[in-house]
Formats: structure tokens, sequence, C-alpha cells
């Protein structure tokens, strides 16, 4: 990789810097704000000790953006904001004024550009999602696509503060989830084993490390046409797709065979109840691109029944903590099956132990 | 954003080189093949990646382009990846860059390789113009021009570089201030929140503690050398709006030791304006702890009760305000799914200061001894949370030095198999 001609010593730098991309108004009340309030759906007002306001417009974006994309996005800025944006985790942008004048301009500017404003406070936020079929080695399925079809459908959600609390989504390409626990996940379920190729695999991967990455020690090594390969018991495996992560050669995407679950409940905030995990609540949906229709109707049924019963400030996990599972099933209208009695460690955890009943 | 209009903009000179020229009759006036998969995403509402996309390629016409796209088509077609990792870096260094090769070069050659180059942001991803315009700039010269703001690491994700533009594009960058960001098993990149630099709930200067533990661990997040990934989130209160407690191994979680600050007045303003039923509902009864009471149609807080939730500072962000004694607490071993199943972070420490460079300082110094002992410890690809797990969470803290703190459990164990020290 060295090039001859390099004239540029690195510099090991790590972050870029933080403090020339604050806005001035930032700087000087830096750590000293008092309040926020929500002004209006997507917009902001964060008072100072100082007596200064500081307005934020949020918009969503695709995430998966362009240089084109990004320098609209700082046109905007220069405009509106003294040229000082920043991002959400869950992929907004936000431009900070103190200039109250500037807001009403910018959404209409933001609006007429085709980023909605919105994603603050009582509402569906954009989604945290995966990379999918654009670039990652190991995905089921193309998050920013369902992502996309989702959005569109949640569009009114995503401008209007009508959810009891806010509404985290994520989804993900494969069981590893690096969307995320959120209050309503959509993630890849494989269903069937890996698929081994057993002539490229010895070549490929490293056979211990894919024996130990299985973790319910469904791996074994084998020799199959006189090479050295791996099989996999195929009554133990739960398809959990761990070793492809180590070995491609033991394929467990499928365009059938790998689907969709819908998961609920998780909390990242310490707000009220702990931090807490997902529970499924469907599952062998279909992965159907380009429009994932089955996917945005269970997420929707699930938004539509929370929206209509969650009490104020109750998360969606919160809201089934109080209603209970057996109403949650009954109001989204999806089905609870065997399959969602957890099996895996900690499952009695999950089981009921008292004898509080719901009828 | 709409698709239509741009669907005017591409006329004029596109050269048509691509394998599916001349399917229906010839070459069309576009650059792009067509992938009338990809094109159902540009309706709606929402805005289109898929937009976007195409957009770029009409523009800068780069074959690259083209070839994703192709490529993104055959796979929503066939329900598939294709693309395979590899060993692509840039010079001293052992991480940072995503490689990808695609595995049907032989059906669509114009993007056998688009590498991605993840870059840190600054913490809690501010930018100014300048900053966002000097790195369109380059990327534009070099790669495809895709960006993803951002990458679950926290990364600025540049998608899709050749390899022998990589070491110059980075060059470029450096100059600029930007560096790699982590991937691989050592250091990575890390997220904060927006911090204090506009949110009053803030309880630490999560911006300045990021930049200084990133910089001190550039080392490892350069050059991994450790059993596995390990992760820093830094929120600087326990709203914890970088999920750190669930996604990160260091969750550094901003919070305070002395009681809520009350501004009285804000309260019977708040009162006043929602009532005394939305006192009670809203925020009274939803107390985890039930720390607060109903007093003379007002609210009274019982700091020994309070568990620093955050809910009645979100609900009265006017009224209440952290206390004055703020600091951070750590949790670790948060992680996802494979393969343990979700795992939590747990909190190790209760409190420390974190308002001068010596707390930082001593902080770092804790995270070293961490480290050293999952290093030490820790089995080839276990997160440290996988490794306390499995060795105790007792013999973790003797391990590492760190004091016993009844906050460290949700309660004493409900089995008596131990062997106590006699």
């Amino acid at each position: 990789m060295t090039s001859p001609e390099r004239t540029w010593k690195t510099v090991e730098s790590g972050p870029h810097t933080y403090k020339e991309a604050l806005h001035p108004v930032v700087r000087k009340n830096y750590g000293k704000w008092k309040y926020h309030e929500i002004p209006r759906p997507g917009v902001l007002k964060h008072v100072a000790e100082s007596g200064d306001a500081l307005y934020t417009v949020r918009a969503g974006t695709p995430r998966q953006d362009t240089v084109d994309m990004v320098r609209r996005l700082c046109e905007v800025a220069d405009r509106f904001s003294d040229g000082h944006l920043r991002f959400t985790v869950r992929n907004n942008v936000e431009f900070l004024t103190p200039n109250e004048s500037n807001v009403e301009p910018m959404i209409r500017e933001l609006e007429a550009m085709g980023f909605p404003v919105g994603g603050a406070g009582n509402c569906v936020s954009s989604v945290s999602h995966t990379q999918g079929w654009l670039h990652c080695d190991i995905p089921a399925t193309d998050a920013s696509g369902v992502v996309k079809s989702m959005m569109d459908s949640l569009y009114n959600e995503f401008k209007h503060m009508e959810m009891p609390n806010k509404v985290r989504l994520s989804t993900s390409c494969c069981s590893i989830n690096c969307g995320g626990q959120a209050d309503i996940a959509v993630v890849v379920k494989h269903t069937r084993p890996p698929r081994i190729n057993h002539e490229h695999l010895s070549t490929i991967c490293e056979l211990p490390k894919a024996v130990a990455r299985c973790p319910v020690a469904a791996i074994r090594p084998t020799v199959v046409d006189g090479k050295r390969t791996l099989m996999v018991d195929e009554k133990k495996c739960i398809c959990c797709g761990a070793c492809f992560g180590a070995c491609p050669a033991m394929e467990i995407n499928h365009p059938e065979h790998s689907k969709f679950a819908i998961w609920v409940g998780g909390k990242n905030s310490n707000a009220r109840s702990k931090p807490s995990t997902m529970s499924i609540v469907a599952h062998n949906l279909p992965n159907n691109p380009p429009r994932w229709p089955e996917v945005t109707d269970a997420v929707g049924r699930i938004l539509t029944a929370y929206k209509e019963g969650g009490r104020p400030w109750e998360r969606v996990g919160e809201w089934i903590n109080r209603i209970g599972w057996k109403r949650f099933f009954e109001e989204t209208g999806l089905t609870f099956d065997e399959d969602m009695i957890d099996s895996y460690r900690h499952a009695r955890t999950t089981f009921n132990q008292s004898a509080h009943v719901r009828f | 954003m709409k698709g239509e209009e741009r669907m005017g903009e591409a006329k004029g000179g596109a050269s048509c080189g691509s394998h599916q020229c001349g399917n229906h009759g010839g070459c069309s006036e576009k650059f792009l093949n067509p992938t009338p998969m990809l094109d159902e995403l540009e309706s709606g509402p929402w805005p289109s990646f898929v937009g976007g996309f195409k957009e770029l390629a009409e523009r800068t016409k780069k074959p690259m382009l083209r070839g994703v796209m192709d490529q993104l088509e055959y796979s929503y077609n066939t329900k598939m990846g294709y693309w395979k990792g590899g060993l692509v870096t840039v010079d001293g260094y052992g991480a940072g860059v995503i490689t990808r090769y695609s595995m049907i070069k032989d059906k669509i050659p114009e993007a056998s390789e688009f590498h991605t180059m993840r870059i840190q942001p600054a913490p809690g991803l501010h930018y100014s113009t300048e900053m966002l315009r000097e790195l369109c700039d380059i990327w534009e010269e070099y790669g495809s021009g895709i960006i993803t703001l951002h990458g679950q690491t926290g990364d600025i994700m540049l998608q899709g570089i050749e390899q022998d533009k990589v070491q110059e594009c980075f060059d470029k960058l450096n100059e600029k201030g930007w560096d790699l960001g982590g991937a691989g098993a050592g250091m990575r990149t890390a997220v904060s929140c927006a911090g204090p630099a506009r949110c009053e709930q803030a309880c630490y200067d999560n911006l300045e503690l990021h930049l200084q533990a990133l910089k001190h661990f550039v080392g490892q997040t350069h050059r991994p050398e450790w059993n596995y990934k390990i992760k820093f989130k830094f929120s600087a209160c326990p709203n914890d709006c970088t999920n750190a407690i669930m996604r990160s191994d260091l969750a550094v979680i901003g919070t305070w030791k002395d009681a809520i600050q009350v501004d009285e007045p804000a309260v019977k303003e708040w009162i006043d304006k929602n009532g005394v039923d939305a006192l009670v509902n809203q925020v009274i009864n939803l107390c985890p702890t039930r720390a607060i009471s109903l007093e003379e149609g007002g609210m009274k807080i019982d700091t020994r009760d309070c568990v620093r939730c955050m809910h009645c500072l979100n609900v009265m962000p006017k009224a209440l305000s952290p206390g004055k004694e703020r600091g951070i607490s750590l949790l670790m071993g948060g992680k996802n799914t494979l393969k343990v199943g979700v795992n939590m972070g747990s909190l190790i420490i209760p409190f420390m200061k974190m308002e001068t460079d010596e707390d930082r300082e001593a902080f770092l110094e804790l995270v070293e001894e961490i480290i050293d002992w999952w290093d030490d410890n820790g089995l080839d690809h276990e997160r440290i949370g996988e490794s306390i797990e499995r060795v105790g969470l007792k013999q973790f803290l003797e391990g590492v030095g760190i004091d016993v703190d009844i906050n460290q459990v949700a309660r004493p164990r409900d089995n008596p198999y131990f062997k106590a020290k006699y």
C-alpha cells in the first residue's frame, strides 16, 4: 500500500475537533442551558441562563446520502443557521439558529427540498438502520428500502406529535441487529440452517473459528469428497447466522427462507422504567422487495393500537406492561405462537412466575 | 427530490458503456441502466435514497455508481447480497477501511470494488458547513460521492472507493483534520449526544471526554490488538440518547448526586397551565420509586428515594433541573444479540466527578486497567460483558480493583452456592 511519492505524514488525530463546529451562540452558552420547549413539531427552543434562545429545526434524511444532498443541506445552513448544523443518532439533520424569524422560512425551504420537518417529541422519529444489500457482506435484505417504505407510510407520524411518547424504530438486515433495540424493530430472522459450500470452505474459512462461533455447538468438522470441511447438526441449529460472519462458505441467507420478525418494547432511556430489551411479536413475514408491504402493515397495526391506547409518556413497552401481552395481541391482531416462548439462555426470566393472569 | 424533475436534467452526452446497453433498441440517453425495482422506492413522501443516488450518478457519470445501482437492482431481484470482504487499509493502519469486492463482477464489472472509509466525526455530530464541504469535495474527487450520515458505529461512512485511491483520499482528508474510525478487534469510534452544546440536562462535558478518550486510544483504534471490539458511548444524562447502555461496552452516562433543582415559580406555572390532574397522572404516578408526593397542591421530591431516571425532568424541563453535584455513572457490557443474547450494560462505577482534565485522566486510567483485565482474561471474539458474565462480576471487580457497591446489583444473590472467605 505504500506509495513512494507520498508526501503527507499521517496525523493520528482521532475524532474531528468540535469547537469550531459549534454555532457562536452555542459556544457562548455551552453547558449553561436552562430549559427547552417544543413550540411546534420538529422545532426545539432552548433557552440559556443568559436569556439567549436557540431554535433547532429538525428534518428527516434518507441516511444514505450523497455529496449533492449534503451540499444542499449546507446551503440551508448557510442561509438560515450561520453555517452550522448537526445530525442526531437517528439520522435527522438539525439546524441551530438564534434567529426566530429564520425558523418558518427554513421549514418551508426544507419541505420544498423534500426533507420532512419533524421527529421531535412524542412522534415517530427516523429509523436507526443497517447497510443491507448496498454495502454489507452478510445482509439478508436492504434495510434502506424497508425504511423508506415504512417511513412513507409513517410520514404523518413523523411530522405530528400525536403519539403517547416518542417512538423509536430500527431495522436490521440480520439477527446481529446492528439497528439496535427499539420500541418497534424489524429484524431479519433466518428460518433454515446454513447451506455449506464444501468445495470452498476449507480454503476460505478457519475451521476452528467457525466451530467456536456456534452458540449451540451444532458445527462439527467432517470430510466431504476428501476435503476437510464442516457439517451442521440441523436439529441443534438455531438459525442465528453467527457462523456465516466467520465463514462465508456457510451461507445463511436465502431468498425465500430468510424472513422478517417484528419486535417490540425495547427502550434505551432510563426514564421511568429501566432500559428494556425487545420481545418478538411476529415472524415469518416475507422478505418482499421493493416495498415490503407485510412489514409496513404489521408495524402500522402496532402503532395504531399504541396511539389509541397508550397514556401520556408511556413508551410502547410500558403501554404493553400495563395492558398485558394478551390485550396487546388482541388489539394489534397479531398472533402469539409457541415459537415466541423463549427457549434460549435466561428463558426462565421471561416466564410468568406468578398467578397474575389476564382474562 | 422528486424523481420526475430529475429525469429532465440528465439529458445529453450520457455515455452508454454497460452490459444492459442495447437491450431495448439502442442506447438511451440516460447514463444509468434501467432499475425498475429500485425506481419503486422513488415514490412516496419520505426522501428517497434511490432518487439521491440517481441524481448523483447522472451528474457525475461515475461508472462505479452505475455498477452499484445495477448490483443493488440485482439484489432486489434475487433477494441476496453480493459483497465480500478483504483487506484494504492505509499506511500504518490495520483498520478503518471496510473492504468490499463484488462477488458478481463478471456480470457487473463497474462496481467490482466498493470500499468504505469510516471517518470519525466531531463528538456530538456537530458540523460547520466548511467542514462538510471540504469532506464532500475530497470525497467526490476520489470516491463515489455516496455518504452515510451516520453508520451505527457513529462514523461518517464514505461508501464506494477503489483500493488504488484510498491512500491519497485519506491523506487529503487527514490534512483537513479527519481521521479513520475503528474496525475489527480494537477501540471503535464513539458516539455522543448533543451534550452541553445544546441540552440543559447535560451533567458532564461528554464532547470533551469523547474527544480525549478517543485520542487516548487512537493507536488501538487504528491497529486492533484486543480480543474483540470495544465501544464507548457518551450520553450526558440518563435519558441516554446515544443508547449507550444497550449498545456500548463502556457506557458513560451523566448523572448527579444531590437533589433535583426545583424552580418553584416554574412548577406553579406548569401546574396552572396543565392542572393538578396532569401533575398526579403524568408526573407523580409515573415516578418509578414513588419519590414524589403531592403536597398542598404542589410537588415534593424526596431525594433519598430518587434514582435519577429523568422522567419528571423530561415532563417539566423548565421547572426541574439536575442537581449541582454532577458527574458520570459507568455501565459496562452492553451489546446486541450475537451470540449470548442481548446484554444490557450493568452498573460498575456509580459516580465519578468529570469536570477537570484530572478527572478525565483518572477516568481514562481506570478504563486502561479495565481493558488490561479484559485483554488478560477475555477469550477470542468475546466482548467485555461476556467475559464478565463468564468469569463473574465479583472476580472482575477484584481483578480491576473496583470497590464493591450495592448499586452494582439489582438485588443480592438469590442462591446460596458460593464459598465465602474463611
